[in-house]
């Protein structure tokens, strides 16, 4: 019974950090109309930059993101300008092979620079622990979720509390009228792919804390997420919350219970269920006509 | 005899009621007209009557058979085929090709057969003869021009042998001599047996080719009769003139 | 020229290229080159079936290694299994292979079906990665991580005097490779004039309007797709049997999906052509740069693959066979309207016509 609380536990803690990789998929969605499969591949790249700046520098893991995230949000903007405004037919599908064709760039690049020994971060968050009841967690399950849950607030307030905000919301909802009233759709959409490749940043550096990680490893990664944002509901961040920390909490529990080895595929048994019963995913609306 | 009966018809987005109660006959062997000022209902009436929208409310029936809310494969299949004011056509496909489309409706096997060779292949190019684009029939359909679209979506709805053709703005966009090849068309159709129901804005088209106009305002007739009748009612006056 | 000369000179020129494909083994005289030729072909194959699904629907799946997996694993289990030896056999049972990885596809497409856009292409993406973990796990029938070896060839039977062993050994692998994509081709020429196949053009401009007007859209695409899984599975039975084994990291290769992709983008998506020659190209530059680029942990690789994919999506959308077509549709407007249209038909952007008319000048009884 203890297992189950503790994989309960663990489920919730490590689907905050994937609620906050996710999010940053679904913001960049819900804007650009387009599916970013770099994430994954970002986070593999946003774990590797904490992992340099611990190990080399020695610096204070969340120290770190004071670096990372502002550099890997000018990375999202110079990806955008470059890679993804150009696109202009078809946009939605090319998006995706583009957006394949940048994540199989970093992992080369991480390939190159640091080969394809497994790592993980090393910190004293990670080495130390504490005790719930008779098991132990370490410090950085608890830190990384804290971490995700003030990132996901500052997202919220930033959604809904300023003009930046209101202008991505209005995008999100109808990118013609939002040009009409004279928001620069073209801009914010590059603040918000910068946006969400700072929030892979994020999870990278708790990920990357948690989980040993190879360059390959955004394969497995963008699998989940992807597999979380269609179970939500294309576009919808609540539903990403509530689907990351569901599918994440399933997926311990049946480590125990049953097998790791079958985890994963529940995971994805899950997201098979919900597409025959709902195929707009839980909190999403059915798709309108294709053009 | 009525063709298309719409009974009643109530259909609203969100706070917006679009058709309001809304009863409409189109009697067989007619060119109906429909008219009336932006966001009377007259495209959302078409909608509804080809099954691309669902009613709130109300009956619309076809040669007697229900229709309310039936799909539009269904209702295209029972013969009432309809044009889009945005043509919808399908821009990749060769002209030819877009004729082609609209007569799918054969069983599985017959469906493995080549498009180009079917029986409806000397019928394809009739229609494209007859409204005038058989010369373009090898480029793609989004290469034409806007007017040529709308013979095209015209044409390929024809092959399908429909017994009611709902036009919405066939007209719109389209030059004044090629309008009037439009009408000859159309009339001719008509003679053959063809019902039509069109919605346009340009008077002198409806005025001139329809037998029977029905004016649409705020989601429901508000006037029907001959042309001449038409043009003198006053309430269609205010309706166009008035808030 | 006129139509005939046209065709005739079309025909031959194809009869030229099949009698040149027949002799390559004997024009490139080395084997290494023929190596590279079974891959060039067993993806032209797998590239050709894709392009009836995904070229033709418009819909991208990027999920068919799972059906090139599954087509690789049952080739292997049926070797294991019926204790078949290394040779011929395993040839005859490739399309078995790519029938049973059809059949998977039934279900999983009408499952993907069910959504349209960027949701079909994240849940054809989660499709693989399911079949991955099962190649992983279900251990009795895939062996896990070690995966399953072919049978070895040690003899095939036949002796030509003066050739080697090694030399003959690529020659069967290459004539099954290029058989299976002349078959693909040929059910994509097939479907590209079938009614069917009009019915999955017309889905791919405008899906509902094909519905309302009476394409059995549903069928149709699970038809496609099933057709597809059907050459990826026997594409992944041949190439797995020239590679010897099977296992979940490269037969289950996520890469598969973004190489297929790739060519048919390269070549023209929705062509008939276009899938072979991108595959053509592209597997052999990769195989090659596979050889020279080998530093780095296949890094320099992935950076390659990345930035071409990046260049032709980016700068030849429409790929090299609809780029010329575009160009030749010019020729020919030029040619029946000389003065007016050429310049009006923005070539290539759909719906971009002019708005305004003009009475078309042919169509003599107009006014009758």
């Amino acid at each position: 019974m203890s297992l189950i609380l503790d994989a309960v536990i663990t489920g919730i803690l490590t689907g905050g950090v994937y609620a906050l990789m996710a999010s940053g998929l679904t913001l960049v969605f819900g804007v650009m109309d387009i599916i970013n499969i770099a994430q994954g591949a970002l986070v593999i790249l946003g774990a590797y930059l904490s992992f340099v700046l611990q190990q080399q520098f020695h610096l204070d893991l969340f120290l770190g993101l004071v670096i990372t995230l502002p550099a890997m949000f000018i990375l999202g903007v110079i990806i955008y300008v470059l890679f993804i405004r150009p696109l202009k037919h078809d946009r939605t599908m090319l998006s995706i092979l583009v957006t394949f064709a940048i994540a199989l760039i970093i992992e080369g690049v991480l390939t190159i620079v640091f080969h394809t020994n497994t790592r993980q971060i090393q910190s004293p968050y990670v080495t130390q622990s504490f005790q719930i009841g008779d098991f132990y967690l370490s410090y950085i399950y608890v830190f990384g979720f804290l971490l995700s849950a003030v990132l996901l607030g500052a997202l919220y307030l930033l959604l809904y509390r300023t003009k930046f905000g209101q202008g991505l919301r209005a995008s999100m909802q109808n990118r013609t009228a939002a040009e009409l009233i004279g928001i620069n759709v073209d801009r914010v959409s590059a603040y918000t792919f910068g946006i969400g490749v700072a929030l892979a940043a994020a999870g990278g550096m708790a990920f990357g804390a948690t989980t040993a990680f190879v360059p390959g490893s955004h394969y497995d990664l963008i699998s989940r997420l992807l597999a979380i944002i269609v179970f939500a509901g294309m576009g919808s961040l609540g539903g990403a919350l509530i689907a990351a920390e569901a599918m994440l909490i399933v997926e311990n529990v049946t480590a125990v219970v049953w097998s790791p080895v079958w985890s994963s595929t529940v995971f994805f048994v899950l997201l098979v269920a919900i597409l025959i019963l709902r195929p707009q995913g839980l909190l999403g609306k059915l798709e309108g006509r294709k053009q | 005899m009525n063709v298309l009966e719409v009974a009643n018809v109530s259909k609203s987005y969100g706070g917006i009621v679009a058709l309001n109660g809304c009863s409409l006959n189109v009697a067989e062997g007619q060119i109906a007209g429909l008219i009336g000022p932006n966001g009377s209902g007259k495209t959302t009436l078409f909608n509804v009557m080809t099954g691309y929208e669902k009613v709130d409310g109300g009956t619309v029936t076809f040669a007697g058979r229900p229709i309310t809310n039936a799909k539009p494969d269904t209702i295209f299949g029972m013969g009432v085929g309809r044009t889009f004011q945005l043509t919808r056509i399908f821009p990749r496909l060769t002209v030819i090709e877009n004729m082609h489309v609209a007569v799918q409706r054969q069983g599985m096997l017959g469906l493995l057969s080549r498009w180009s060779s079917s029986g409806e292949h000397q019928r394809a190019l009739e229609l494209l003869d007859f409204v005038g684009i058989s010369r373009l029939k090898s480029l793609p359909a989004g290469n034409l021009s806007y007017g040529q679209k709308k013979l095209l979506e015209f044409a390929f709805i024809l092959i399908a042998n429909p017994k009611v053709i709902l036009l919405d703005e066939p007209a719109g966009g389209v030059n004044p001599a090629m309008i009037n090849v439009l009408a000859g068309r159309i009339r001719e159709l008509n003679r053959q047996g063809i019902t039509f129901l069109v919605v346009e804005h340009n008077m002198e088209f409806v005025m001139n080719l329809c037998h029977h106009v029905t004016v649409m305002h705020r989601g429901t007739p508000i006037a029907a009769g001959r042309p001449a009748e038409v043009r003198q009612n006053p309430a269609v006056l205010e309706a166009y003139l008035g808030d | 020229m006129t139509d005939s000369m046209a065709k005739l000179l079309k025909v031959g020129s194809l009869l030229l290229l099949l009698v040149l494909a027949l002799l390559f083994p004997f024009i490139a005289g080395n084997s290494t080159y023929v190596t590279i030729a079974i891959f060039a072909f067993g993806f032209a194959a797998a590239a050709t079936g894709w392009n009836v699904f995904s070229g033709y629907t418009g819909y991208i799946a990027l999920g068919h290694a799972a059906y090139y997996g599954i087509g690789g694993y049952t080739l292997a289990i049926l070797c294991q299994h019926w204790h078949i030896a290394g040779g011929w056999i395993p040839f005859l049972l490739v399309p078995l292979a790519g029938l049973v990885a059809a059949v998977f596809s039934v279900p999983l497409g009408a499952i993907a079906l069910r959504t349209r856009r960027h949701t079909f292409v994240v849940v054809t993406i989660a499709t693989f990665f399911i079949l991955q973990l099962m190649s992983y796990n279900l251990r009795g029938l895939t062996n896990g991580s070690s995966g399953i070896d072919f049978p070895l060839i040690t003899d095939w039977g036949i002796n030509i005097p003066g050739i080697s062993f090694a030399d003959f050994y690529v020659l069967p692998f290459y004539y099954v490779a290029l058989a299976l994509t002349l078959v693909a081709l040929a059910v994509s020429w097939f479907v590209r004039n079938s009614k069917f196949g009009l019915g999955l053009l017309a889905i791919r401009d405008d899906e509902d309007r094909a519905l309302g007007l009476g394409v059995r859209t549903g069928p149709s695409k699970l038809f496609a797709f099933v057709i597809s899984a059907f050459f990826a599975g026997a594409a992944g039975a041949l190439l797995s049997y020239y590679i010897g084994g099977v296992q979940p990291t490269f037969t289950f290769d996520a890469l598969f999906d973004v190489a297929i992709a790739l060519m048919v983008f390269f070549g023209g998506i929705g062509t008939l052509a276009g899938p072979i020659l991108g595959a053509l190209v592209l597997e052999s530059v990769q195989k090659y740069s596979a050889t020279v680029f080998t530093q780095g942990g296949g890094g320099v690789y992935l950076i390659i693959y990345g930035a071409l994919f990046l260049v032709v999506v980016l700068l030849l959308p429409q790929g090299v066979i609809p780029s010329l077509s575009i160009l030749w549709n010019k020729y020919v407007l030029r040619r029946i309207e000389p003065t007016d249209a050429a310049e009006d038909t923005s070539a290539g952007t759909p719906g971009a016509g002019p708005v305004g008319d003009r009475l078309p000048r042919v169509n003599e009884g107009a006014s009758a």
